[in-house]
């Protein structure tokens, strides 16, 4: 069997799994940049308390492997009385992750951010919103575009693992499929390419577009 | 069933789940070996003077790095079979870790090569050093220090990600705690007790690292990085 014969073959498994592939990998990546960026703001809240209980949730995640939280909340959510579906699991544990590990990312890019600057708001009297919204972000958010490109990269390999919990993305479809002909190069090879297409034509010239974008908006570069 | 942490249960697992606490660590440090090796291997292929061949290595590079390790295991796992090679899952496992961190070892020891100043190779070429001499004697011991941060990082990173090996039932921590789970239905203290286990040994070994790399930047007598 040629290997254009088992993509016709099993096109319709293929791409079943890349769109829900992609569904599981964009929710997760926008709540998850979300939720990394109030994270980072709680790290340097002013209030001692919840920077604590922050930076405790941060290492917990940091600390243990993605697989074993998705394979807690998958197996011992349930024991609390809360059923969340597999799909949601998933996005919830990938987002989770990637607040975790963003967070350190966006509070080390806000502070990069030349004393000067936070001088100048203050001298010319901007509001704390403002100097963070109008100066300090925009050009903390520039410094983060390549970082958070290959971080999203790592996501897209992460979301992979929410196949073991039986969520049918690229990864469960050609395990199903190696099971069925054991054509272990076609299916696992053919994952791999899809991988590695997703990254290399979407996710890192995509970023680097908006990375471009950006700096023309703020008027840098 | 509720919430019900069951004490006696937890110690009468305790056991099994520190047994594969030890074979999670031999795992770690046998895949990261295989990787360090590897890594020298791939940046010495993108830096030979034949642009095909530092070009395939290059891409091959990339390509690994931007592709699951899940699907790499797999793919190494059944690979062989298709083919009539029988791997252990260990030796696959390995396989799988190794290629997979040698590829970002590959990068870190590319960064700390191109943080030595270019005055150092050119002096080296007005002493007539060999290549042997050049690089054991005056590059290498300075690009170490910097290669340490990004070492330890994979290291971690390597420890954290050797449950995917439970995939193909390398008996490590994740694999022994499905295994107890299934065995009597109760997941909360088998996967609790090897996230702690994990949580634990990472703090620890995160700590180990920065103090080896402190201790090591000292005795090379360069300045510490940290402010």
């Amino acid at each position: 069997m040629t290997y254009f014969n088992f993509l016709a073959v099993n096109s319709s498994a293929i791409l079943t799994g890349i769109v829900v592939t992609l569904q599981i990998y964009s929710l997760s990546i926008i709540t998850g940049t979300l939720a990394a960026f109030v994270i980072a703001f709680l790290l340097m809240a002013p209030f001692g308390p919840v920077r604590w209980i922050t930076t405790a949730y941060v290492e917990l995640i940091r600390g243990t492997p993605l697989l074993i939280q998705l394979f807690w909340l998958f197996y011992v959510l349930p024991l609390f009385g809360i059923y969340l579906d597999k799909n949601v699991t998933g996005v919830v544990c990938l987002a989770a992750n990637l607040s975790a590990f963003g967070s350190g990312v966006v509070k080390g890019a806000i502070e990069s951010i030349p004393r000067g600057q936070w001088e100048a708001s203050v001298a010319l009297n901007l509001s704390p919103i403002r100097r963070m919204r109008d100066i300090i972000l925009p050009q903390a958010v520039l410094l983060l575009f390549p970082i958070w490109g290959n971080l999203l990269v790592e996501y897209l390999k992460h979301s992979s693992l929410v196949s073991l919990v039986a969520i049918t993305d690229v990864m469960y479809q050609m395990k199903m499929i190696n099971n069925n002909t054991f054509d272990a190069v076609q299916s696992f090879g053919t994952a791999l390419l899809i991988y590695y297409l997703i990254s290399r034509l979407i996710i890192t010239p995509l970023f680097r577009m908006l990375e471009r974008y950006w700096g023309r908006r703020i008027g840098v570069g | 069933m509720g919430f019900d942490w069951q004490w006696d249960y937890s110690i009468e697992i305790l056991p099994a789940l520190l047994h594969a606490t030890i074979n999670t660590v031999i795992a770690t440090f046998a895949g990261f070996a295989v990787a360090m090796v590897l890594g020298v291997v791939f940046l010495a292929g993108q830096r030979t003077r034949y642009p095909l061949v530092s070009w395939l290595f290059r891409e091959f590079v990339e390509f690994i790095r931007t592709t699951p390790l899940l699907v790499q295991v797999f793919f190494v796992f059944y690979v062989g079979p298709q083919f009539g090679v029988l791997l252990s899952p260990w030796v696959a496992g390995m396989t799988a870790i190794g290629v997979h961190y040698g590829a970002y070892l590959s990068e870190v020891y590319r960064g700390g090569l191109y943080a030595v100043p270019k005055g150092q190779w050119e002096a080296c070429k007005a002493l007539n050093l060999s290549p042997a001499r050049t690089y054991l004697g005056i590059i290498l011991p300075q690009a170490f220090p910097p290669c340490m941060p990004g070492i330890s990082l994979y290291l971690v990173g390597c420890f954290k990600d050797t449950p995917v090996l439970s995939v193909i039932a390398v008996t490590e921590l994740l694999n022994t705690a499905s295994v107890l789970g299934t065995m009597t239905y109760r997941y909360l203290e088998p996967y609790t007790i090897a996230g702690l286990i994990f949580l634990v040994l990472s703090l620890i070994t995160v700590a180990c690292l920065s103090m080896a790399e402190r201790r090591l930047r000292k005795m090379l007598g360069l300045p510490d990085h940290r402010h």
